[in-house]
């Protein structure tokens, strides 16, 4: 059971660690896939630079599910991480528990880090889509990916926040550092929370606790229907596989990458090279990335997906226009065993559905003992001001 | 008998003439050592982001404003997925949705007259790599230096009939897009490529034949000769049913002079397009548009009519010039220095292009400073410098960058006006050839021509002939 997949040995302090999409110069990086076991990139994460030049160490490399987008690190080459009793563990929680590690930074793109962290006492958070640089990241999918943070406390979120977020000419779809600032100076406290009663009404953890904590720090509360955001885990699986399926096609067995030894053409040499080296979670979603894009489905499929992201990001702005934040749980359960993986292949698919709203528009994300909360974009600061209100009030 | 008409559209691939690849700062010039000009964005691996390169934009609304395109003002790129070995992403980066260009046109003439042939579309894409075979040791290498390199397709409607139609518009692609500095549209070096797409059907008849598409033919004559067998070959098949029109892709072999199906592998397949999330919508707004616009040229008969009607050249002469652009802005920048076109036109076309064919430079390689070139001329027109040093000077100045006045004067190249100096050298000339002196005394003119000529070279042809031969009969006649 490996925590981190690839760990410095030094005695450091001021240490963070990486998930292993993070591509480092000084350690593999391998998105817990057999194709990239061993891989060292030529280059390093832009975030990794960030943090080196601001005076922090690498600690390692923390294990995450193949290319990330399973339901909590289960399909990891390296193996799952469980508990004595079966529970899945995020490899995040474990590698941050009783360790001086400031914070681990990863990629969130199905939501494995939101569930990773919602049995433990750290707290997470996914800045807007475009101020952190994801030149360096391994690309999976790239309309929705971002770079998290998971941290102890809202102080550590914001200093590791100030450090990774700005401008970088690496990145096409990184944001201009003064519309970052003039969208920031604008941006309002948080006020009033909408809580997606339906989102709660199937998850086994109850809005009671929630509301509790923001009413104690002033903020008032109010049930919605959660209305079209309910398909964004559809419309998410639709284009996170599609993407997928394109941004994996690379590791052909050519030029990097595991290469099998068993072929006498080149279409075998592909063909056995990611039948040997993926997993099934990996495969299934190629499948059905593949099927979404054929002429067939395109239409039907993945520009449909299109317009319901765009359908859900108008719905948000309507719900931002009378609230400042968005509530709802991190999973449908309180915990995942391994036997639900096993028992429910598509259960990542599913669980998307609670992920996939903040993912698929890009919005800034906090999430705290199982709850989420979805703030307007570039809302990064009001969401930490209230997590740290609610910190100090000790809820 | 039925009479059979053609069909045809191209798919024409030029390489754009930037220097860089169109997403990674990579250098996009041809001829470095295999995979020198790589790294890791055009090698495919993980992590890398495309950044779009403004100049190819550019290049590509440019080339849309040569052929009377529209442009959209929201242009996005898409990703093409097919696996290759050549192909590090295994997709390639292209325009599917909103391409940069669309409907066109673009005038041709051929022994039948003009015509107007449409173009549906320009977009832009990046190279794929090339594969190198090594038989010996039955292998195949990759060298990506191709990868990324920046591509505009430029996808015509069927509305060619005959080879000598597809030259002719082929023809007047390169020149447009050669007079735009869009690209250098060199077949040879693969800087432009055609696929041809051919079908037949009866004369009159408004229903479309089966169309082949035959691939990356890359020479004029080979194009020709393409075009005449798959029309007979086709024909030959509705007519005698040899075999059966099915809707493929052919590889043309020259050599044979063939085409053949190509394996069904190398082509079948949905691409499965989709909008690459990681570049933004690129927006041309006005001002952009119009900083393009105002970099248009002139259309090469445009200038070639402002070169007879104002500047008083030939039509052979313009004709000549307006070949290309290098060659037209250098004349027109040595016109402006000297004001005489004629003369500047005479240099370039006489002296020039013979030292470019001596050197197998294309004309549109030349890298003379026109306005130095206007000095020069101006220094022969004041009678500072004789014609056959001012041919010398040129062929220093084709090399190296020098300022032709002092350069004349640093290597004695100045005509001498002082008759003094020019006299006593004439009279030691004199002095030293009694016999011809003699000569020319009883009768033999031409005695004075070999005076002549020893006189200029001890003046290093520094001196106006005709002052010379005055001075020269004047000394002879008196010794």
């Amino acid at each position: 059971m490996k925590t981190f997949i690839n760990k410095t040995d030094s005695k450091l302090t001021n240490l963070v660690a990486f998930d292993d999409m993070i591509l480092t110069t000084e350690l593999p990086t391998t998105a817990g896939s057999k194709m990239l076991d061993g891989y060292v990139s030529l280059f390093e994460a832009e975030v990794v630079n960030k943090l080196k030049k601001a005076g922090y160490n690498l600690a390692g490399k923390v294990n995450v599910g193949e290319f990330n987008v399973d339901l909590m690190g289960e399909t990891s080459y390296f193996g799952a991480v469980t508990d004595e009793s079966g529970n899945l563990v995020g490899a995040i929680s474990e590698v941050m528990k009783d360790t001086d590690i400031v914070a681990t930074i990863a990629v969130d793109v199905n939501g494995a880090q939101r569930r990773a962290v919602m049995a433990t006492d750290l707290v997470y958070l996914k800045p807007t889509y475009g101020t952190v640089s994801r030149f360096g990241i391994i690309p999976t999918a790239c309309s929705g990916e971002s770079v998290c943070v998971i941290a102890r406390n809202a102080s550590d979120l914001e200093k590791i926040l100030n450090v990774i977020a700005g401008h970088d000419d690496k990145d096409g779809t990184s944001i201009d550092d003064s519309r970052m600032n003039s969208e920031k100076a604008s941006a309002k406290a948080i006020e009033k929370v909408a809580f997606l009663k339906d989102m709660f009404a199937i998850s086994e953890k109850d809005a009671c606790e929630a509301k509790k904590a923001l009413e104690s720090v002033g903020v008032a509360t109010a049930d919605i229907d959660s209305g079209v955001l309910s398909k964004a885990g559809s419309a998410w699986n639709i284009l996170m596989s599609a993407e997928l399926t394109n941004n994996v096609s690379r590791y052909d067995g050519v030029k990097f990458g595991y290469r099998s030894s068993n072929y006498t053409n080149i279409d075998e040499l592909y063909t056995n090279s990611r039948t040997e080296a993926f997993g099934e979670l990996l495969k299934t979603a190629i499948l059905y990335g593949s099927e979404v894009l054929s002429t067939n489905n395109y239409d039907k499929m993945y520009d449909k997906s299109l317009r319901v992201r765009r359908v859900i990001s108008e719905a948000m702005d309507s719900i931002f226009a009378e609230y400042d934040a968005i509530a709802l749980p991190v999973a449908s359960k309180k915990v995942f065993t391994a036997k639900d993986v096993a028992d429910n292949a598509y259960l990542a698919y599913e669980e998307s559905r609670f992920t996939a709203i903040s993912t698929i528009v890009g919005l800034p994300t906090i999430v705290k003992c199982g709850y989420q909360i979805i703030g307007r974009a570039f809302a990064e600061n009001a969401l930490l001001d209230l997590l740290r209100k609610i910190e100090k009030e000790g809820a | 008998m039925t009479k059979y008409e053609t069909v045809i559209g191209l798919e024409v691939h030029v390489e754009l003439a930037t220097k860089s690849k169109i997403f990674c700062s990579c250098s996009a010039e041809f001829g470095a050592e295999q995979n020198e000009s790589v790294c890791p964005a055009c090698c495919g691996m993980p992590g890398m982001l495309p950044i779009v390169n403004k100049k190819v934009v550019e290049l590509g609304m440019t080339a849309g404003m040569m052929l009377n395109c529209d442009i959209n003002r929201v242009t996005t790129f898409d990703k093409k997925n097919y696996y290759y070995p050549d192909l590090p992403t295994s997709y390639q980066t292209t325009q599917l949705f909103a391409p940069i260009c669309v409907n066109g046109t673009v005038e041709i003439t051929t022994s039948k007259g003009t015509k107007n042939v449409r173009i549906k579309q320009i977009h832009m894409e990046e190279d794929a790599g090339k594969l190198v075979h090594d038989d010996w040791t039955d292998t195949s290498l990759v060298d990506f230096n191709r990868t990324s390199v920046p591509l505009c397709e430029i996808v015509s409607q069927p509305d060619l009939s005959s080879a000598e139609e597809v030259v002719a518009y082929l023809e007047r692609l390169r020149s447009l897009l050669r007079f735009a500095k869009v690209s250098d549209c060199r077949m040879e070096q693969g800087s432009m490529r055609c696929d041809v797409n051919l079908s037949i059907r009866p004369e009159g008849s408004d229903k479309l034949g089966v169309r082949t598409e035959i691939k990356n033919m890359n020479s004029i004559s080979a194009i020709t000769r393409a075009i005449e067998y798959e029309v007979a070959r086709h024909i030959d098949a509705l007519e005698t049913g040899s075999e059966e029109l099915v809707q493929e892709t052919r590889r043309w072999d020259d050599i044979k002079g063939k085409s053949y199906a190509m394996r069904n592998k190398e082509t079948a397949g949905d691409y499965r397009y989709f909008p690459d999330p990681n570049i933004m919508p690129i927006v041309i707004d006005d001002e952009w548009y119009d900083s393009v616009k105002k970099t248009l040229p002139e259309f090469p008969e445009v200038k070639k009519a402002r070169y007879v009607d104002k500047l008083g050249l030939t039509e052979y002469d313009a004709d000549q010039l307006t070949r290309s652009r290098a060659l037209c802005d250098c004349f027109e920048s040595a016109s402006a220095t000297c004001g005489m076109p004629k003369e500047v036109a005479n240099w370039l076309i006489s002296d020039v292009m013979k030292m470019l064919n001596k050197k197998s430079m294309t004309f549109d390689m030349l890298s003379l400073d026109g306005n130095k070139l206007g000095q020069l001329i101006k220094l022969v027109e004041d009678g500072k410098v004789s014609r056959a040093n001012a041919k010398k000077i040129l062929s220093i100045m084709f090399d190296e960058d020098i300022n032709p006045e002092e350069y004349a004067e640093k290597n004695g190249y100045i005509v001498s006006n002082d008759t003094d100096q020019i006299a006593s050298i004439i009279s030691a000339v004199v002095a030293g050839d009694p016999k011809a002196v003699a000569d020319y005394k009883s009768g033999k003119e031409k005695a004075i021509m070999s005076l002549f000529g020893k006189c200029m070279r001890e003046l290093k042809g520094n001196c106006d002939p005709q002052v010379l031969k005055e001075l020269l009969i004047d000394i002879v006649n008196k010794a």
